[in-house]
């Protein structure tokens, strides 16, 4: 240790920690890098390849033999559709889960165990809810392989990150909130439906469009429930046939989704094909992008008014 | 222990009447057979060293543990002049909560317009008329000497207000019910001296519609604004009387100790 009034000393110490400041400062941009990088590179591949085949034509023609006619209707129709029930299904359970957990259930071992259960659910691999779905939906409730049994499917796989993010941003609200609420005579419902599902609404719809965002771009458990990889006919547009019972038509109707469409691409061996699959890809990929773009959005707009 | 309860030579019409009152968390014992007289029109002060359980009895009057598993009551609250006993499990604890409102130790307005937090407590109860929302809301910020500062800004945020506003606005918000009695649970501890000020200055005008229980770990506080002092230490209650009284005459050495900061 140098001496209190060793100037030079101490200079020379703190230029030696310094050194270590600059050095894993490198390391760290290096690693970020690596992963930035790789993304940017697959990206830009697939945006060169891919751009030159975009055109109103391919968004408005079905696959076909000929790859240059080939286009991605039914795949991005299907894709919204399956999404529509995903999250009809998704939102409503997974925010009413959450908030039974977090604000109804009394905290015991059978909490515990369920909620262990739901933070293990999100690491499941996506093709065993594609299993679970195949033998319930498909063979046990014999609802085929429909728009329906996808959007359940894909449902089942995001409910554990809609509950998730919705017990996180319950618990972000204060105790204090709460207990005023309570000190005014409100019941628990009152509590729930005027506090704390509007003061977490911007963590909710985080977690819902995050959860939707990975849902859109899933192929094993679709694969796995029979999803069709040629379809060149739409599903009857949603709530147009004769009522009653025809307003359903489109969710029994066979789909196709985007990713098995760019899978569909890919796996032929012309290349002409291989450019659809970038640019379907691209497409892919921009949804994706502009649904984080309007979670970010959402919670920075709602979060303003929203404050403790 | 036994407690030295002096009660005034002119008695005042009671509010509520505290019997051996025992509350536990869990198996821990928080108070220990607490039983005294709150007066109407009053405000009567708890203090008492950190721990003492002067806020866990404060608690006990609109059931606020009711949310947190563990609790226990024994013994009565009887809220006059009704004789309802507030911890009857009979008694809903939002009935109690409807009759006898909170204001917190940090202020804690929700995140919504001035207007809606003050309009809360009669929203709950499912009023809708606007115009009689409108008149409560203003009275009850006139009540807590706020209207002026905000009745052109109602649908602002509540959240941006000063800390001495905030909790003249949750003042507010616990006046528009006209509840039978207010709770203070160390009310001013989150504020500076001038916002200290006015919120006293607020009890003791309240005071003439509304019973008041404070809580207060300042002693000048407990002299200033209030009528009637319990002292309280780990769970006992030690003396009950009237504020003069115990700041000039303490009749237990244990008070005594405290008052003037030999102790606690």
């Amino acid at each position: 240790m140098p001496s209190q009034h060793d100037t030079a000393a101490i200079r020379a110490l703190i230029r030696k920690h310094k050194r270590w400041d600059l050095i894993f400062g490198l390391l760290g941009l290096l690693s970020l890098g690596v992963g930035i990088l790789t993304l940017a590179a697959l990206f830009i591949d697939m945006a060169i390849s891919g751009i030159p085949r975009l055109s109103a034509e391919f968004f408005t023609s079905f696959p076909s033999r000929r790859a240059a006619q080939a286009g991605i209707l039914s795949a991005w129709v299907g894709s919204v559709l399956v999404m529509m029930v995903t999250a009809l299904v998704a939102v409503p359970l997974g925010i009413a889960g959450a908030i039974y957990l977090e604000e109804y259930a009394r905290k015991h071992w059978i909490t515990d165990l369920i909620e262990i259960n739901i933070t293990n659910l999100a690491g499941v691999p996506s093709i065993i809810y594609g299993l679970l779905a195949l033998g319930l939906f498909v063979y046990t409730f014999g609802l085929g392989q429909s728009i329906l049994t996808a959007g359940l499917t894909l449902a089942l796989l995001i409910l554990p990150i809609v509950i998730t993010t919705t017990r996180e941003a319950l618990r972000s609200i204060p105790q204090y909130i709460r207990e005023g609420a309570y000190a005014c005579g409100a019941s628990r419902w009152q509590v729930v439906s005027q506090h704390l599902v509007p003061y977490s609404m911007p963590g909710i719809l985080t977690g819902v469009i995050i959860g939707l965002s990975r849902a859109i771009g899933e192929t094993a458990p679709i694969i796995t429930i029979g999803a069709l990889t040629f379809i060149a006919f739409l599903p009857p547009a949603p709530f147009t046939g004769t009522p009653p019972a025809g307003l359903f038509d489109w969710l029994m109707s066979p789909f196709t989704v985007m990713p098995i469409q760019i899978f569909n691409w890919t796996s032929r061996p012309d290349p002409s094909f291989h450019q659809n699959a970038a640019a379907a890809s691209f497409v892919l990929v921009f949804m994706t992008l502009s649904m984080n773009g309007l979670a970010i959005w959402l919670r920075y707009r709602l979060r303003k008014n929203i404050k403790w | 222990m036994v407690s030295t309860v002096t009660l005034p030579k002119n008695v005042p019409e009671l509010k509520a009447q505290a019997r051996e009152l025992d509350f536990y968390y869990g198996a821990y014992k928080a108070l220990k057979s607490i039983s005294m007289p709150i007066y109407a029109n009053k405000v009567t002060a708890l203090i008492g060293p950190s721990g003492c359980g002067k806020s866990t009895f404060l608690r006990c009057f609109n059931r606020m543990h009711d949310l947190y598993p563990g609790h226990r009551y024994d013994g009565s609250i009887q809220l006059l002049p009704d004789e309802i006993d507030i911890l009857s499990p009979e008694v809903d604890p939002i009935e109690v909560r409807m009759r006898i409102s909170m204001v917190f130790q940090k202020p804690n307005p929700f995140p919504k317009s001035i207007y809606e937090n003050v309009a809360y407590g009669l929203r709950v109860r499912g009023e809708r008329r606007r115009s009689f929302l409108d008149d409560k809301v203003e009275e009850a910020l006139r009540g807590a000497a706020l209207w002026n500062e905000v009745k052109d800004r109602l649908d602002e945020l509540a959240v941006n207000l000063s800390g001495g506003q905030q909790q003249r606005l949750c003042i507010a918000r616990a006046l528009a019910t006209d509840p039978e009695m207010i709770l203070f649970d160390e009310p001013t501890s989150a504020l500076d001296p001038i916002a200290t000020g006015s919120i006293e200055e607020l009890v003791s005008e309240i005071k003439r519609k509304v019973t008041v229980l404070i809580v207060t770990h300042n002693m000048q506080q407990a002299a200033r604004v209030s009528d009637f002092v319990a002292y309280m230490y780990l769970g006992d209650l030690v003396e009950f009387g009237e504020t003069k009284e115990i700041f000039m005459k303490p009749k237990r050495k244990e008070t005594e100790d405290y008052i003037t900061g030999r102790f606690g």
